[in-house]
């Protein structure tokens, strides 16, 4: 068997446009798929006009200073802002098509702000042209403004406790330059019981007196309960995520597991039923089983090449990716169970594919042409098509092993979920399209 | 006897290819097995190779066994002459894998063309590897698939000449053809067969003979020897 592994790898050697091929077009398309996971869509380009360049942008608020022009630079991190020098400059380039959409921050805002009288009013116009792009915008702006209004509601609400502390408790407030002193109800609740305890018994100034007491006392009780309420209006509705099915595996890490399982997948299954199918192709097939190699020893050797390669090119991979990915190498031998095992499962199943077909192009084709719909299949979300649709795809997906793979790989290495599940799904497939891929041999003996 | 084989039967389904077929050959003959399409010739050579069971009967060969030469070249063809030769010479344990490679370019008188690959080569240079390939193991009896087809005529004479004298060396022969002047002018043992039944095992002359009809060439005493049998 080690003869024929050596001839197989003499063979690719002095093939290096395949070998390049089977290398890079894995590599491209897992890096794309990965690039295209991990990496959002561009930032929308919107023309940015700022009414309040110029002028003060800084609004006192509970006594914190807010300065809105860093609060809206946040804003840049979700557009692309075009600078322009007016309202009308904005709308316009928004009609002919220059921006998807325009952000007009008037040159009141920040006074309207600092009145608490009238809310602050940024306006937006959208390009219509093309929908996708137009929600896209719309939600985008809408989003940050959301968050921008969701700080400041914070901070008047704070504003306001301070103020109903001031009327509850007593203290000094600092207003346009002037230090009041403000006496409280808890203090006039004290001054108002002395009064009261020098009036007579009995009397109907202090009868009156008891309810003026009895009012103070039930508004500073009922203000303690300001502080909830006003922490319900700044922020009505929290968000509370629990990610269930599956880790809490961030994108980036996602797609480095991605892209191995479909490197993985490629080499395996191409160089496994490309090599067996070359042995039918040359004629060399029924002079090996005559004694010189086992149908089954000749299974073994191409599953233990096409495995060997690609867990090699996989391992280039994950060092490579690594210089840009933070990747736990203190995982290392459960990343390599994962790929040898997937390996192995894919390199069954490129057997059986192989062993059914009769030279390599129909082998390679075959196999060229199962392996991005098994991965895109994999990766469907349920919820996004019909329950009774994703049943039937999680159906194909189990039955062949790049789910499986994918899932042993975000484990082994994201910690994501348990290994040992998909790794023993791995082993059953890999029984399974190896015993396919010998009663696969009995029809390639016989014809 | 080298080689003898006795009442073959192989079916397909509900098909007999091979009807209780017998042979046997001795050192250094050469035995041409020929018949029309779908006779049984590759049928029987793939069960003496081993390659296929027989259902019924029975094979015995002598110690060193059978070579076995398929009709396309069973080589690979990014690999060069001597790397072909290694291959099958270690996968067939051959005690000494350089002397044994030597030995088979100087058979093939490929020498000059051991560094070349096989995919470059001629069909007749690429038969003769693979002919080569099938006695590695130095057998007592090669078997051959029609060796001859789709060589042009001088390719072809120089493929018999090695075959010829191979089998002037001892070794035993036994070759598939539909080339029944290839039966006639190399073969000194035939073997007809039809439907999967053998209707002759003799010489090429000893078949003339029983056809009786003068002035007929081999092959149109071959196709009257059928007619009669009735095929």
């Amino acid at each position: 068997m080690r003869w024929l592994l050596l001839k197989d790898l003499q063979i690719l050697r002095r093939s290096p446009l395949l070998v390049a091929l089977l290398v890079l077009y894995p590599v491209i398309i897992a890096v794309l798929i990965g690039f295209a996971l991990s990496r959002g869509p561009d930032k929308p380009e919107v023309a940015f006009y700022n009414g309040l360049a110029g002028k003060s942008a800084v609004v006192e608020l509970g006594g914190d200073r807010i300065d809105l022009a860093k609060e809206g630079s946040r804003l840049f991190e979700a557009i692309d802002p075009v600078r322009v020098n007016s309202k009308r400059e904005a709308i316009q380039k928004v009609k002919d098509g220059d921006v998807l959409g325009a952000l007009i921050i008037p040159g009141d805002l920040a006074s309207n702000i600092q009145s608490q009288l009238e809310p602050g009013t940024v306006e937006v116009y959208y390009n219509a042209e093309d929908p996708a792009k137009q929600q896209f915008v719309e939600n985008t702006i809408k989003a940050q403004v959301q968050t921008a209004n969701g700080a400041l509601t914070k901070r008047v609400a704070k504003e306001a406790l301070q103020l109903l502390a001031l009327i509850s408790t007593g203290g000094e407030y600092t207003f346009l330059g002037q230090t009041l002193d403000v006496l409280g109800l808890k203090n006039a609740e004290v001054i108002l019981a002395k009064a009261r305890a020098q009036l007579p018994a009995g009397s109907d100034e202090r009868a009156q007196l008891d309810r003026v007491i009895a009012f103070g006392r039930l508004a500073r009780e009922n203000l303690s309960f300001s502080d909830d309420v006003l922490a319900v209006v700044g922020e009505p509705i929290r968000v509370k995520a629990t990610a269930l099915n599956g880790g809490t595996t961030s994108l980036t890490s996602f797609a480095v597991a991605l892209a191995l399982a479909v490197s993985l997948m490629f080499i395996t299954l191409l160089l496994a039923a490309g090599t067996l199918a070359l042995e039918r192709e040359e004629n060399a097939f029924s002079r090996l089983v005559r004694g010189l190699v086992s149908k089954t020893g000749l299974l073994a050797e191409k599953a233990g090449l096409a495995a060997g390669c690609s867990v090699i090119v996989c391992l280039v991979m994950v060092a490579g990716l690594s210089l840009f990915v933070d990747i736990d190498w203190g995982r290392f031998p459960l990343w390599l169970a994962a790929l040898v095992v997937g390996a192995l499962a894919f390199a069954a199943l490129g057997l059986a594919i192989g062993g059914l077909t009769r030279d390599v192009r129909a082998a390679s084709l075959l196999a060229f042409m199962l392996c991005l719909p098994l991965a895109f299949l994999a990766l469907v979300p349920s919820g996004a098509v019909a329950p009774a649709l994703y049943d039937v795809i999680r159906a194909i997906s189990a039955v062949f092993p790049f789910k499986p793979a994918l899932d042993a790989l975000d484990a082994a290495l994201n910690d994501a979920g348990d290994l040992g599940g998909p790794l023993l799904h791995l082993a059953a497939l890999t029984a399974g399209f190896g015993a396919l891929g010998r009663l696969s041999l009995q029809r390639f003996a016989a014809t | 006897m080298t080689l003898a084989a006795r009442d073959l039967v192989k079916r397909y389904g509900d098909r007999a290819a091979l009807r209780g077929v017998s042979l046997s050959a001795g050192s250094g003959a050469l035995v041409a097995v020929i018949g029309p399409n779908g006779a049984g010739k590759t049928t029987l050579l793939s069960i003496l190779a081993g390659i296929q069971q027989a259902d019924e009967g029975e094979i015995s060969v002598l110690p060193k066994g059978i070579g076995w030469v398929p009709q396309q070249a069973a080589l690979y063809s990014k690999l060069t002459v001597e790397e072909n030769l290694s291959l099958f010479a270690r996968l067939e344990r051959c005690p000494d894998v350089r002397a044994t490679v030597d030995r088979m370019l100087d058979l093939t008188d490929l020498r000059e063309r051991a560094g070349d690959q096989v995919g470059t080569l001629s069909g007749g240079n690429r038969q003769r590897v693979n002919i080569a390939i099938g006695l590695l193991a130095e057998p007592d009896v090669l078997l051959l698939d029609e060796p001859s087809a789709a060589l042009d005529p001088r390719q072809r004479a120089r493929l018999w000449e090695f075959i010829v004298r191979l089998a002037g060396e001892g070794t035993t022969v036994i070759y598939a053809t539909h080339n029944v002047q290839e039966a006639d002018r190399y073969a000194s043992q035939l073997i007809v067969l039809a439907d999967g039944e053998r209707l002759f095992d003799g010489s090429p002359r000893d078949l003339e003979q029983e056809v009786g009809t003068t002035g007929l060439d081999f092959e149109e005493a071959f196709v009257e020897f059928l007619h009669r049998r009735g095929h």
